[in-house]
């Protein structure tokens, strides 16, 4: 209990941690023309997996021909890739820094750790189909879109936040 | 000057490694703001915690001013900076499916590799299931290409389609964020939880 209390102080007021993304998010802007991202990453490592396991499905693929046009050189080697890996260094900074490294399958007491797990893992695969759909997830389509004033950006924004309120009640029962 | 990618005023490869580093800024900010927290993230749909809400829209309308006062100073140049294409049906069905995977999965791309970054287990598995489900659509996309491409309208802003000037939209972004900011401190004592 008293770990819990010390850790929420830890945390950076929430305005000013917007105006820091705010900031890194225009900084990205100013250097690529493009904004933050993060499930374009997800789509290189599939693109670069499937292609190497199997080629010649992979030259069958319309999803990946579509990207090997529009990309030019290695899939890994864009833009969004080595800004998340940029993620995972900054994040495990901040943790350490914080004293918040653990190991540890976070979860509400009131579900098991197995089905923590399965839901994240259920979430995932939607949140990672539903990326694609919507040409980009929280950071690339509704962040950065919004910062943009890209109308798609506001509506999947919208949606996103929308369909999960919408949908908190039924769940409730894995969070509170 | 800007965006320095695109007019050639560094490398690609000094593009790359400044990515590295904007990437390094996101995650620690993500991280200190608690995004590496599932329940925490969680608290915006229940009203225990609107970290997600404060940081989000605090950071949209800090890039967006920032935006606009660097194409008014002249340091950026706005019509190379990319604005995400609109294909209305696929932005509405893909971002409704994200919303059952955020209240399902609790992480969304981002947040998940910052919870990774701090070991959350959870936040793995949820990373291995993003790859899944992009693996899906790309095994599928003859079947969804239909939908995906459906209702395209090109690369509209929000302030054109509402006829109101780009300063205009964001004075009103603003004060409805501060509206909502409000909303925010009042749901946090409305729905106190002691710990998670």
């Amino acid at each position: 209990m008293r770990k819990s209390t010390s850790s929420k102080t830890k945390y950076l007021n929430p305005y000013l941690g917007g105006v820091l993304l705010g900031l890194i998010l225009l900084a990205a802007n100013f250097i690529s023309g493009r904004g933050l991202g993060a499930s374009g990453a997800i789509k290189s490592g599939v693109v670069t997996a499937v292609t190497a396991v199997n080629h010649s499905a992979a030259e069958k693929s319309t999803f990946i021909k579509e990207y090997m046009e529009s990309h030019s050189g290695s899939p890994m080697k864009n833009w969004l890739v080595f800004e998340m890996l940029g993620v995972l260094v900054g994040g495990f900074l901040s943790g350490a820094l914080a004293g918040r490294l653990k190991l540890q399958v976070e979860h509400s007491p009131g579900i098991t750790s197995n089905k923590r797990l399965l839901l994240a893992l259920t979430g995932g695969i939607l949140f990672g189909f539903g990326s694609q759909l919507g040409r980009g997830c929280t950071s690339g389509s509704a962040l950065s879109g919004m910062a943009v004033l890209s109308l798609g950006g506001f509506v999947t924004m919208m949606a996103i936040f929308g369909t999960a309120y919408g949908l908190a009640y039924f769940f409730r029962k894995n969070w509170i | 000057m800007g965006p320095l990618a695109i007019n050639e005023i560094i490398s690609e490869n000094t593009n790359l490694f400044l990515a590295f580093v904007v990437g390094i800024g996101f995650g620690f900010v993500l991280e200190s703001s608690g995004f590496s927290s599932s329940r925490k993230l969680a608290g915006v749909f229940y009203g225990y915690d609107m970290v997600v809400l404060k940081v989000f829209f605090t950071g949209a309308i800090t890039a967006m001013l920032g935006l606009l006062f660097f194409s008014l100073f002249g340091w950026v140049d706005l019509n190379l900076v990319y604005v995400n294409p609109t294909y209305l049906t696929s932005a509405i069905i893909g971002g409704v499916i994200m919303g059952v995977g955020f209240i399902i999965g609790g992480y969304c791309p981002g947040t998940s590799f910052c919870g990774l970054s701090i070991g959350k287990l959870d936040a793995l598995v949820f990373i291995i299931g993003l790859f899944i489900g992009v693996g899906i659509f790309g095994a599928g996309f003859n079947w969804w290409e239909g939908v995906y491409m459906a209702e395209f309208l090109g690369s509209p802003k929000i302030s054109t389609a509402l006829g109101l000037t780009d300063g205009v939209f964001a004075l009103i972004l603003i004060l409805v964020a501060l509206g909502m900011f409000r909303g925010a401190e009042w749901a946090e004592k409305k729905f106190p939880r002691a710990e998670y």
